[in-house]
């Protein structure tokens, strides 16, 4: 096939892989988002229901639809669980590095899985905050993770955009 | 944590399942007793010697490594055993093939060119970058269709006047095409008849009849591991008229185009599981092909949203089912699947060390997403009837629970 590479996954992924937790979509969520792509080879949607509690809004519940590989469900697994209960501040620092480490330490070729989705995580925050007044915590520009989500998605846009150039000019 | 403790509870927590099947011949295989058996002796009772020196253990080795020869050349057609050298795999023996030709000063020219195909195996178009790139040569890779099979008619604009060197494998190791090869080589050798062609057969070795003289090929590739041999042993017939420049440097033994001294006790090996495969050839093929064909519509008779890679039964080697399940990823159903005993590959990009689906896949045409998730299954003349039902009763259990997490809806 390919040019294959160990995955030396941790017992915690697989753990995980078996029985993830928070699955399935959510019909009463207050914001849905996704993040990654079919043709990249990995998708995660989230969905939150954010409540107010006085000045914090806090993810009353959240669950996840994943399409990827065994360390991607396990990655939005953990994170559904991290940040249930939690305000949307607190949601917000959580790090790559730390659902990374949840899961026993991912083979770095597998970093990309918690990065999408603390990716999807922080672009449900943003959409949360959307038309409404924004928190201090909240950056303007885009932090690492949505970043690296938008720079894969762009990438096979750019890839499908150039094959149907190429396509089309045969037409 | 160090990698081997961490595997080691990974493999605590994944359990033994109550049934295996392994259906993962392509990347590598468990070696049958009696091939044990036949490896075993040369390791302490006889023939461990050096194949090239003057006293009995040497001797003895010597001889397994004839016999080995003799069979090789009588299953592929050859006519001298000097056309067979042994490597010690068949990644070596494409990177002989390939490098030690174009290394031969001989051989090239300025502006001259490789021709390969767009899904031959990474150890043949690697090594013909690099020798391109080496000696400044052009290299070219015909496209194939949606079945994976190079169209002669096309292939006939890519050899010319500046063709060095063709590399066109007979079976396809992916989706088994069986490549029309003898009309291949007919083409180029007729647009230039100074072209050497090169075909790797490591996938039709025991499958297809072969015969050289027949093909007109002048070199071929043959690895021990995809006939249930030993994994590190492979094996490249070059007609005698083809000179190499042996690319690795050493002592020679009994092989002059490879140096080190050879690996006896896996050649052994080798030689036996050629034995076994060559008896009753036509009896076993139809036997797998019966298992493949019990496979292949069960999968697609069964579980919605797949499609079939590679040819649908005619031009299909008898070993081959490669299915992609559509709306999940191929590395996860992997896991999965060898959680319930069943042991398969997946030419995702979650597997690839690149992050880049299978080129095969993309080759024939496949979309990004529909690579993701194509699972390779490789039967042989040891899988029973009850493993393909112990397949099909799994498989299906196995894409529902993935789909049903599935980010990817069905329209
Ligand atoms: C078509 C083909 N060529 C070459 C090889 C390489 O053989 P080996 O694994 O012995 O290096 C393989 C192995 O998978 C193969 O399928």
């Amino acid at each position: 096939m390919s040019t294959r590479i160990p995955l030396p996954y941790g017992p915690k992924v697989l753990e995980i892989f078996r029985n993830p937790k928070n699955i399935g979509r959510m019909d009463d969520a207050t914001v849905i988002e996704s993040a990654g792509s079919p043709a990249c080879g990995d998708m995660i949607r989230l969905y939150i229901k954010v409540r107010s509690e006085g000045d914090r809004d806090v993810v009353e519940k959240s669950s996840f639809e994943s399409y990827g590989c065994a360390a991607n469900i396990a990655a939005a697994s953990i994170l559904t669980e991290l940040v249930n209960g939690r305000s949307l501040e607190e949601a917000w620092r959580i790090s790559w590095k730390q659902i990374s480490d949840e899961l026993g330490g991912l083979p770095p070729i597998k970093y990309h899985c918690s990065i999408l989705a603390v990716g999807a995580l922080k672009r449900a925050i943003r959409a949360y905050y959307l038309n409404k007044d924004k928190p201090h915590w909240l950056p303007q520009d885009l932090t690492l993770e949505e970043k690296q989500v938008l720079e894969e998605e762009e990438m096979i846009e750019r890839y499908y955009g150039s094959m149907k150039a190429i396509v089309d000019e045969l037409k | 944590m160090r990698v081997s403790s961490k595997v080691k509870e990974l493999l605590k927590e994944h359990g033994w399942p109550a049934r295996e099947v392994y259906f993962d011949l392509e990347n590598s295989n468990w070696v049958p007793r009696e091939v044990v058996e036949a490896i075993l002796p040369f390791f302490n009772e006889r023939g461990y010697g050096h194949p090239s020196v003057t006293h009995k253990p040497g001797w003895e080795a010597l001889e397994e490594v004839y016999l080995t020869k003799e069979l090789v050349a009588k299953t592929i057609g050859a006519a001298d055993l000097d056309e067979i050298s042994f490597t010690h795999s068949g990644t070596e023996a494409n990177n002989l093939a390939i490098l030690g030709f174009i290394a031969k000063k001989d051989n090239r020219r300025r502006g001259g060119k490789i021709v390969v195909s767009a899904v031959e195996h990474l150890s043949v178009i690697f090594p013909a970058e690099y020798a391109s790139q080496l000696f400044g040569l052009k290299m070219q890779r015909v496209p194939v269709d949606e079945y994976g099979f190079v169209d002669p008619e096309l292939f006939k604009y890519y050899v010319d006047r500046d063709t060095l060197l063709v590399s066109i494998q007979l079976v396809n190791h992916e989706v088994g095409s069986i490549q029309k090869l003898k009309e291949l080589v007919d083409v180029a050798k007729s647009a230039n008849p100074n072209v050497v062609f090169h075909t790797d057969a490591a996938d039709a070795y025991s499958w297809i009849p072969i015969d050289v003289e027949r093909l007109h090929v002048d070199m071929m590739t043959i690895s021990s591991h995809k006939i249930h041999g030993p994994r590190g042993v492979g094996a490249l017939y070059v007609r005698n008229e083809v000179l190499l420049e042996p690319p690795l440097k050493g002592q020679l033994s009994v092989e002059k185009l490879w140096p080190g001294v050879e690996n006896v006790p896996l050649i052994a090996g080798f030689r036996k599981a050629i034995e076994i495969s060559f008896k009753g050839f036509e009896h076993r093929v139809s036997y797998v092909k019966a298992l493949r064909d019990k496979l292949m519509n069960g999968i697609v008779s069964g579980i919605p949203e797949v499609l079939v890679n590679g040819p649908l039964n005619k031009g299909r080697v008898a070993n081959n089912v490669n299915v992609s399940f559509l709306r999940i990823e191929g590395e996860a159903l992997t896991v999965e699947l060898s959680l319930h005993g069943i042991y398969v590959s997946s030419g995702s990009a979650c597997s690839s060390r690149i992050l880049e689906p299978s080129h095969v896949l993309l080759a024939i045409g496949r979309k990004r997403e529909e690579a993701h998730g194509s699972i390779l299954f490789k039967l042989s003349q040891y899988h029973r009837e009850s493993d393909v039902d112990y397949a099909l009763e799994t498989i299906p259990k196995a894409v529902e629970r993935l789909r049903a997490i599935s980010s990817w809806k069905s329209c």
